[in-house]
This record gives C-alpha cells, sequence and structure tokens, in this order.
C-alpha cells in the first residue's frame, strides 16, 4: 500500500491570505509530493520484480486527489483508495490523523507493507510514517535509499545524519522513501488511459472509525520578512564601526 | 546576467520527483551549470564554428544519430473518431458541441483533446473582455452552470495618452470598443470552468500531454497527431526513464493550438493553406494581475488607452479592467503591435513604464502584483485567414485567427469556429460510410458555414482598422479612418487596405535607430524581468533539449546581433534570449534559458532571421498561470 499527497506545485510564488490564516490554494496547480512518487515508484518496481502481488495507493483529500491518484495508477498501482476529506477539515488534516486513517486501512486490506513519501513538501512534517507505525506497533524503516526483501525480512539503507545506516526488519513494516530510493518513471499517456479503467474506492474517515478533530491549532500564517538590502563596505574598521552602530558588537 | 540560468528546476504535475531527484542529483553530481557545460564542451577548437546550440531531433535527425542506435522507437497507438490538440476556448467549444450533438442523436463518439498545459487554463491568458454570443450558443443556460463571468461591464472609458495627461475620447455607441453587454473575465478560470462542462459531457481531456507530431496516411491526409516523447536529455541522447510518446489516429483532427500555433506552422507548408491569403502579423501582450487598494476598487470599470509611451508608428495600448471577484482584483496589461522597426524595443519595458503614468500609477498605488505573463496575439484580421481545411483536419481559434482586433476580441469568434467546426465534421464522422477520397476526412462545409456566419461579417467589417494605421499621421489616421469608415459606414467601403509584410522583416537595422533609454523598475509599480518571470510559475524539466530550436546555430551572432543588436533579448517577456561573452576569447554567444519560456510564441514570430522555430517542450511545463 503507498499512500501519497498533493500539494502546491513547487515553482508558484505563494501567497499567504488576508486573514493570515493560511496560504491561498484556489485554482493554483497541484502537483504529487515529490516523495511519494518515489514511494509509489518502488512499490510497483517490487510489484514489477514479482515480491508483492498488489499495489493499493491512498490518499486523502478533497475532489482533486483523485487526480493523483490517477497519476499514480497510470504508473502501474492496481487500485486506488480516496478518504474523503474536505473543507474545514482538510485545512486542519494533520499527519496523526492521516496516520489514523492509514492504520485503519492497512487492517481492513491486510496490507504487509506500507510505503509513504518521507515527508510533503508543504508542511516538511516527516511525521506520518512513523506514526502510522507506532499505531500499528510496527517496524519502520525510514529516509531508505535502497530497499530488498529477504527471506528474513527486509534489508532497508537509511540515510541518516553521519551517513549510510543499515538494518533489518520483519514484516509487515512501515517504509518512508526518501530521495535517492529510486527515478520514478513518467506516467505516459497509453497508461493514463489505461488507469481510467482502473478502480478508485471512495471511503470515508468515519468509516473507518477515524475521529478527524485536530490537536493542533493554526494561530497565524505569515510571508518571511521581506529581505533588507546589504551594504557594502570599503575597510575593516568601517565594518566593525557599522556593526557597532547596529548594536551588534 | 547570471540569474537567468538559476531557476528553479523541480516542476509540475506528473513527474514532480522525477525533476526535483534531477535537480538534486544533478547538485551533487557537480554538473554545474548544465547551459555552460554544453556550450562549452560542443565547440571544437580547431574550428571558428558556433558553439552548439540546438540538440533538438527536429533540427539533429535521430536516425543518423549514434546515440539512438538499438532504441525503441515504436509508438503505441488509439483510436478515436475526433481528435483535439489544444483545450482553449475554441478547442474546448468543438469538443463539447460534438458531444451535444453525440447525445442529441444517441450517437457514440469518441472524443479526445490534448493540451500542453499541465491543467486546463494553466497556459491561457488573455484581457480579457469577453462577449457571451457564442457561449450562450453553446450553452442558453451558462449562467446557471455556474460560468464565471461575473464582472458586467459598467464603465468604459478611453484615453489617448500623453506622457503627464490624458485626452479622453469619447466611446459613442457604435465604436468598436464600446463594451455594453460583455463581462471581464479571468479566461483561464472561464477554460478551466469549460474542461469541466467537456469532461462530464464525455469528452477525454489529457492536459499535460502535448502534441508534438502531426501523423499522415500514406495519400498525404492528415492520421492524427503523436504525443511527445519523454526522457530526452539536454544533449539530445536517451534517457534511462525515455518514453516514445503516444499516437492518436482519428477521422478528423481539429487544431486548436491558439495564436502561432507550432503544428499549424507545418500545415500550411505541408498543404499551402496560405497560398492566397496575406501573411499573418501579430502583436505581444504583456500581463499582470494586482491587488489594489479596495477605496480605488470599481468594479466592471474598464479602461483602455493608446499613446504614450509608445509614438504614432508603433501600433500599440493598454487595457485595465476592474474585476468583481470578491476581493480588489485589476487585471491590466500592454499590446504592442510586432511590426515595430526598432530593434531597440522591448515590449516589456514599455509595460511597465506605462505603468507609471499618473492615470495608472493613481490605481496601482499601495496595491501588491500577484502575476505576470505574456502571449502573442493575432493582428491580421480577415486579410490573415488562410485556408481553413485540409484532408484529414481542421484548424479552429486563434491559429488560423479571427481576433476583431479593435475591439481585441477573439475569444468569442474563436469559441464559434469551434462551434461551426463541430457541427459541420459531426454527420461525416458519424455517418456509416466514410465519404472521403482521402483516409482523413476532408470537410470543407466548416469553411463555408465559416464564411456564412456572423463571424465573418464582423471581421470584414473591421478589416480594414489596422492597416489604416500605416499612414503618415500613424496613429491618429487610424483612428480618423475609424471614425469614417467604421462609426459611419460601416466597414463597407469596397477596398481591402494591406498589410504590411511579415512582422519578422519590419526591424531596421541597429545602426539606423536609437536606443530607447528606458526608467529603472522602481520595484512598487514597475518590476525587473527575472521577478516578473519567476510570478508566472513557468518552469520545465531543465534535462531536455531546448524548444527554442534554431535552424542554423550560427546566425543570432552572425546576423541578429551584428545587424540589430539582437533584438531577441528585448522582445523575449521571458529573459531566454541572452547574449553572453563567450568563455575563451573574444566574441558573444547566443545562451537560450528555455527553462524560462512562458510559451508566448514571439520569437518565432519576430526573428528577423526566421531562424527560431518554437516546437513544443515535455507536456507539463511551460507556465502555470491561475486565473489570466
Amino acid at each position: 500500500m503507498s499512500k501519497k499527497k498533493s500539494f502546491l506545485a513547487i515553482e508558484l510564488q505563494i501567497r499567504v491570505k488576508p486573514d493570515h490564516s493560511g496560504v491561498v490554494t484556489d485554482g493554483v496547480k497541484h502537483s504529487m509530493n515529490p516523495f511519494c512518487e518515489i514511494a509509489v515508484e518502488e512499490a510497483v518496481k517490487l510489484k514489477e520484480k514479482k515480491l508483492m502481488k498488489e499495489v493499493v495507493v491512498v490518499s486523502c483529500g478533497p475532489q482533486q486527489s483523485q487526480e493523483t491518484i490517477r497519476t499514480a495508477l497510470a504508473m502501474g498501482a492496481d487500485r486506488g483508495i480516496h478518504v474523503e476529506v474536505s473543507g474545514k477539515d482538510y485545512e486542519t488534516l494533520g499527519p496523526l490523523q492521516v496516520s489514523k486513517i492509514l492504520a485503519a486501512l492497512a487492517k481492513k486490506e491486510d496490507a504487509q507493507l506500507i510505503i509513504l513519501g518521507k515527508q510533503a513538501i508543504d508542511d516538511d512534517c516527516n511525521q506520518t510514517g512513523q506514526m502510522t507505525a507506532a499505531l500499528l506497533d510496527w517496524p519502520q524503516g525510514t529516509f531508505a535509499s535502497e530497499v530488498s526483501l529477504e527471506k528474513d525480512g527486509i534489508k532497508v539503507v537509511r540515510e541518516i545524519d553521519g551517513g549510510l545506516e543499515t538494518i533489518k526488519i520483519s514484516t509487515p513494516a512501515v517504509l518512508t522513501a526518501d530521495l535517492r530510493l529510486n527515478t520514478p518513471r513518467y506516467a505516459t499517456l497509453p497508461n493514463i488511459m489505461k488507469a481510467k479503467k482502473k478502480k478508485i474506492a471512495n471511503v470515508k474517515p468515519a468509516d473507518l472509525g477515524v475521529d478527524l478533530t485536530s490537536r493542533l491549532e493554526v494561530l497565524r500564517v505569515d510571508e518571511p520578512p521581506q529581505r533588507q538590502a546589504g551594504m557594502k563596505v570599503e575597510t575593516v574598521d568601517d565594518l566593525v564601526s557599522k556593526l557597532k552602530d547596529a548594536g551588534k558588537v | 546576467m547570471l540569474p537567468a540560468t538559476l531557476v528553479l528546476t523541480c516542476t509540475s504535475s506528473l513527474s514532480a520527483a522525477h525533476r526535483c531527484i534531477r535537480a538534486l542529483t544533478a547538485v551533487q553530481a557537480e554538473r554545474g551549470a548544465p547551459q555552460l557545460y554544453t556550450a562549452v564542451t560542443r565547440r571544437t577548437c580547431s574550428s571558428v564554428t558556433a558553439p552548439r546550440i540546438t540538440t533538438h531531433y527536429t533540427i539533429r535527425p535521430r536516425d543518423k544519430d549514434p546515440r539512438w542506435e538499438g532504441v525503441e522507437m515504436e509508438r503505441f497507438a488509439d483510436q478515436a473518431d475526433v481528435v483535439i490538440v489544444g483545450g482553449g476556448p475554441a478547442g474546448l467549444s468543438a469538443a463539447i458541441r460534438l458531444k451535444q450533438l453525440a447525445n442529441e442523436h444517441q450517437k457514440e463518439l469518441r472524443v479526445c483533446l490534448v493540451e500542453k498545459a499541465p491543467q486546463m487554463g494553466a497556459h491561457t491568458l488573455s484581457g480579457a473582455c469577453l462577449e457571451p454570443s457564442a457561449l450562450t450558443e453553446l450553452f442558453p443556460d451558462w449562467k446557471e452552470r455556474g460560468a464565471p463571468l461575473n464582472t458586467p461591464v459598467t464603465e468604459d472609458v478611453f484615453n489617448i495618452f500623453t506622457k503627464n495627461h490624458r485626452i479622453p475620447v469619447p466611446i459613442l455607441p457604435g465604436l468598436p470598443m464600446q463594451n455594453h453587454g460583455n463581462y471581464l473575465v479571468r479566461l483561464g478560470n472561464f477554460v478551466r470552468w469549460l474542461g469541466e462542462q467537456a469532461e462530464e459531457l464525455g469528452v477525454e481531456l489529457y492536459p499535460g500531454y502535448a502534441a508534438a507530431e502531426v501523423l499522415f496516411h500514406e495519400d498525404g491526409s492528415v492520421k492524427g497527431v503523436a504525443t511527445n516523447d519523454v526522457g530526452i536529455a539536454k544533449d539530445g541522447s536517451p534517457k534511462d526513464v525515455f518514453e516514445r510518446g503516444m499516437e492518436l489516429h482519428a477521422k478528423v483532427t481539429l487544431f486548436g493550438e491558439g495564436c502561432h500555433g507550432h503544428l499549424a506552422k507545418q500545415l500550411y507548408k505541408q498543404f499551402n493553406l496560405r497560398e492566397n491569403c496575406e501573411p499573418q502579423t501579430y502583436a505581444i501582450g504583456l500581463k499582470e494581475l494586482w491587488m489594489i487598494d479596495e477605496k480605488k476598487w470599481k468594479p466592471g470599470r474598464t479602461e483602455h488607452s493608446v499613446g504614450w509611451p509608445l509614438d504614432r508608428h508603433t501600433y500599440g495600448g493598454s487595457f485595465l479592467y476592474h474585476l468583481n471577484e470578491g476581493e480588489p482584483l485589476v487585471a491590466l496589461g500592454f499590446v504592442v503591435g510586432l511590426d515595430y522597426t526598432n530593434p531597440y524595443l522591448s515590449p516589456f519595458r514599455e509595460f511597465q513604464r506605462w505603468k507609471h503614468h499618473p492615470f495608472v500609477a493613481a490605481t496601482l498605488e499601495g496595491g501588491q502584483r500577484i502575476a505576470y505573463g505574456a502571449r502573442a496575439l493575432n493582428e491580421g484580421g480577415f486579410q490573415s485567414i488562410p485556408k481553413l481545411t485540409f484532408p484529414g483536419g481542421l484548424l479552429i481559434g486563434c491559429s488560423p485567427g479571427f481576433m476583431n482586433v479593435p475591439k481585441i476580441k477573439g475569444t468569442h469568434t474563436a469559441m464559434k469556429s469551434g462551434i461551426l467546426a463541430a457541427e459541420a465534421i459531426f454527420p461525416k464522422v458519424t455517418a456509416e460510410e466514410a465519404d472521403s477520397e482521402t483516409a482523413g476526412l476532408h470537410v470543407p462545409e466548416y469553411a463555408e458555414s465559416l464564411k456564412s456566419s456572423w463571424v465573418w461579417k464582423e471581421l470584414h467589417s473591421v478589416r480594414n482598422i489596422r492597416p489604416s494605421f500605416h499612414n503618415p499621421l500613424g496613429l491618429y489616421g487610424g483612428m480618423i479612418y475609424t471614425g469614417i469608415f467604421y462609426w459611419i459606414l460601416r466597414g463597407k467601403e469596397p477596398w481591402t487596405l494591406k498589410h504590411r509584410g511579415l512582422d519578422a522583416h519590419q526591424l531596421k537595422p541597429a545602426k539606423e535607430c536609437t536606443p530607447i533609454e528606458y526608467p529603472k523598475p522602481d520595484g512598487k509599480i514597475s518590476f525587473d524581468l527575472l521577478s516578473s518571470v519567476a510570478l508566472s510559475g513557468t518552469n520545465h524539466e531543465g534535462d531536455q533539449p531546448p524548444h527554442l530550436t534554431l535552424k542554423d546555430d550560427s546566425v543570432p551572432v552572425a546576423r541578429n546581433l551584428a545587424v540589430y543588436d539582437g533584438p531577441e533579448q528585448r522582445f523575449c517577456p521571458a529573459g531566454v534570449y541572452e547574449y553572453v561573452p563567450v568563455e575563451t576569447g573574444d566574441g558573444m554567444r547566443l545562451q537560450i534559458n528555455a527553462q524560462n519560456c512562458v510559451h508566448c510564441k514571439t520569437c518565432d514570430i519576430k526573428d528577423p532571421s526566421q531562424n527560431i522555430n518554437w516546437v513544443v517542450p515535455e507536456g507539463g511545463g511551460g507556465p502555470a498561470y491561475n486565473g489570466m
């Protein structure tokens, strides 16, 4: 099973809403989270190697999440599950609620492996994979840059601050994909056409027994402060005196 | 100059991760600035040839290229009844009308539409003041369906600007600029809404896939199109993820690529469609969206101006529309005719300095710019309409060009041409027996019905207004002509004035012209080019051959720079073209920052050497306009 998220496309200039409650998302171009694409690619690769039987993609969100699921289906997933979350609920949807949804779905679908992107690039939380593993009491292989299924478990090479760490975990397990895990394939048009025939099931969080109330409240969203112009100085003395003036020294 | 090359490489919908990885791994692998790499290493030390710039397979064929040996080039093909290239107002109207007819007559009809933008409306840019006539024909109940026509025009203002003042011109009923009954729209949102209507009717929409090649039957008729290949590296070699595009075959193919489409360009040559019409002439339109101070907001107010900062011999003007969509938003822009003669003219900078006119600055002060974009538009009108049909296909919308130039409106005629195309081809594609000499259906009935429609009458009546501009009095002569012959005589004069010829041939050599001193942008009302380009949200997969191809790589420096001082540096609204010093030795070379391209097509139109050939990049790339 693999989980994807759609977010505002990277190259856009984001605008904060006038009431500072969030960013403007109406009509803005959405794309699939890059790490989620890597996760989908990995799942499809495992299926192609005949190590997995079926790839199911899950996305939580409003109607447009269906497009993201279709793209994943075009990459090779077998079927999709769209967990409908819209409006206010979607604005406050965070890692904890998503993890609960995934845990419930994993039990329902009897999944052996959950692969997610390591983090979403709009909120940079990096929590969903870990929380899902905890809720299910499953081992986790996060920041995976290499995954190999062996007889007695899964060998995961993880990217950590100091370098690379290799661990072996038993199944069922949760993996989160890091950048160098693979290069996702293009979703070509013939595959998009075939994907239209693949099934996407609609599920409501309530059906899974998940409560979506958030324990977090966004107080305020602001743009980063305007970058002030720098100043060039000719001599070191000049620099020191300017620093003293500014009260920095 | 350097910032132009450091554009972000992460991008849009379908393979965002793929590109993100390319960017990050490229940085890690220390490939540095790929463009410099290509130019430097491709230049041979022995010969004095220009550095290789163009690597696209349309100029460097792959069948003779050793790097492509053994690569699987077979394409997957699928059959539809009708294929439509381009998801703009014309293409979508045609698709919708076809499905409406199919449902009415209870016939099965497979209609596939391909569009290079990642989502419908993302490459749409227009003023826009929409005449709802064609929309009402398509959907009489458009209001109930929620069409985003939220701003009826309430006030119409027309001025002749001088440097510090303005001369108001009364808009008398009957003049082309009169807008009573029209709506100010964000055309991108309108196109998105049209896309939703089309999908509901069962049209297969494929945004993110560009039609890159026209396919032909053995008898020479059009068989369909093929979408772009993906996974070709910047130097033209295949990457691991290389995949061929897909072939879409159809009984008839509609080409609605908008102004100066690249496939249409090929079709004109292939079927000699332009032998009995004048060459098309164009303008470039640059546009911004601004959030203004609420106190200055007058929803429904429509302002147009001519005059300053352009001189009386350079055609152009401005628009400023106050939208009514819940927030104090104005759409404003500047149009410059591409038949201008001074190679030092920069349409972008004319636009930026126009905003400083007291009348305009008063509206913009205290506001914030939130979007920018640009697109070429047609100015040829009636005289430049080519032959519209050929075996296997036909041309709709701004591609052949049905813009009413003095009204600056082309959306209603584009939509009507789409509707008429659908009505003409429907009986032919649903007929039991194909009644055609060629494998691809020829439907000349479309051109006939267009000629007897209001589109033809309208374009005929305004045909002399734009060419009347070419007189010793310039702009003022044109206005006098319009007053007499259009307003009073309704365009019934028996003569038809000619245009001056190709826009590309109008430039005078740089030594005959004086450079224009443009004011520096102040960062509050006027801005520099690169921050503007960033607002267009444009991006492309970095590792692909530049889609601005040159027929001859040596011509830019040898001719464009030498004779015309490199006008492409000035007319490109996205900073794609830069003349930079070569790394070793003297001289300059042309650097093409293809990632910045906003798909406006101006370079293909205005290049004095007609050496630039714009082809479509990988689908999904390009601007990310939101309701432009």
